[in-house]
């Protein structure tokens, strides 16, 4: 996956935990625009307001 | 289909999954996480790639938590990093036990054996302190855990009366023995390595426990500590292939989302009414490890199926249980302010 089959050792270790870590900080910025975004909205809906 | 040369339907599955452990990590603050490592084992992964794969998406959600706690000024960065040295020493130890036993064919039946015993303990020590009306345990909620942030338990008092030099001095305002830091530290550590998990659920109670860190100061230095301990874990596991991001990609895509619902839905629902669910759950895990390892014991191929159906069915009730009393919440919530505002 992501073509990290040729890395080995350090080098595949040091990308595979990247990915993980830059995957974190996109997850929490945009997932926290979303929620911002929409939380209020979400919350009308179901309130049926 | 495939999307990156994996199955959409895998990585559909994993963000579903992800997604109720998600909710469950928010909402409880613990525990959703270990329950990946036994899914991992029973859906027939190596032990390697389960432990692996499970410690790097505990990484990856700590690393979330702690961009979220990280405005609160609960942790304590001296204590973080003297937990975070014997923390890697212990990850090094389990990691060579488990290499050992995989060495000698009994890896899977160990953790396996260690896990069922872990989640069985846990799950039996939640459910009955919550049918009887006690604690359940420690909260990550800080806010909630304020009140209890002076009284430090008597093991903790007796174990700071130990003047074993050098003695640090740690936020609360008292001093403690470097080398029962470090001994915890290394405990946890052991576990990290050994079983795929972050070690937060038996750290975090045992620094208050234990070293009398106030409850707030234990919550942000476990999540600052995790981020530390998960990282080299998986990295140690990485450096051999073993962690696989087909797994942990949509598994931590899922579980973000599901831990903003769940975090959400703490200030909407009482966490006693759900806490008999979680240590329900717990149980239900247990029972699943131990399914699956008779099964494969006896050669019956079903109970793997029952047992993976016994885990997902576990996070599925407790999560949606959750979601159920959120939204009759926020309805019961409504109805009830409807007639003020019609006065």
């Amino acid at each position: 996956m992501f073509g990290l089959e040729s890395l080995d050792g350090n080098a595949l270790a040091a990308a595979l935990i990247g990915l993980v870590l830059a995957e974190a900080i996109v997850l929490y910025v945009g997932y926290g625009l979303l929620e911002s975004a929409l939380s209020e909205r979400l919350s009308e809906l179901i309130r049926g307001v | 289909m495939e999307v990156l040369g994996v199955a959409v339907e895998l990585l559909a599955m994993f963000t579903g999954f992800g997604l109720l452990i998600g909710i469950l990590f928010g909402f409880f603050g613990m525990g959703g996480s270990f329950l990946v490592t036994p899914a991992l084992l029973v859906m027939g992964y190596d032990a390697n790639v389960a432990v692996g794969s499970g410690l790097a998406f505990v990484f990856g959600t700590s690393v979330i938590a702690t961009l979220k706690h990280r405005d609160l000024g609960q942790v304590d960065y001296k204590l973080g990093v003297l937990m975070i040295a014997g923390t890697t020493g212990g990850i090094e130890v389990g990691k060579i036990g488990l290499e050992y036993l995989q060495h000698i064919g009994l890896a899977d039946s160990v953790v396996s054996i260690a896990y069922v015993g872990l989640l069985g303990s846990i799950g039996a020590f939640v459910t009955y302190t919550a049918t009887t009306g006690g604690g359940g345990g420690l909260s990550h909620d800080v806010a909630a855990s304020d009140d209890d942030a002076d009284d430090i338990p008597p093991i903790a008092r007796k174990i700071q009366s130990f003047h074993v030099p050098p003695m640090i001095s740690v936020r609360g305002g008292f001093t403690v023995s470097l080398w029962m830091v470090l001994a915890v530290a290394f405990a946890t550590g052991l576990l990290s390595g050994f079983l795929g998990v972050g070690g937060g659920f038996i750290r975090m109670p045992a620094l208050f426990y234990l070293v009398g860190v106030p409850v707030p100061v234990a919550v942000g230095t476990d999540l600052f500590e995790i981020v530390f301990s998960g990282g080299i874990g998986s990295f140690l596991y990485a450096q051999s292939g073993a962690v696989d991001l087909s797994i942990v990609v949509p598994l931590l895509a899922g579980s973000a989302l599901g831990a903003r619902i769940g975090a959400g839905a703490t200030s909407l629902v009482d966490e006693d009414d759900i806490k008999v669910y979680f240590g329900v759950m717990l149980l239900l895990g247990a029972l699943a490890v131990a399914v699956r390892q008779v099964g494969g014991y006896l050669g019956v191929e079903v109970l793997d199926v029952v047992s993976l159906v016994i885990i997902l069915g576990a996070a599925l009730l407790v999560s949606g249980a959750v979601l159920v009393s959120s939204v009759r919440e926020l309805r019961t919530d409504t109805d009830t302010s409807e007639p003020a505002s019609a006065d």
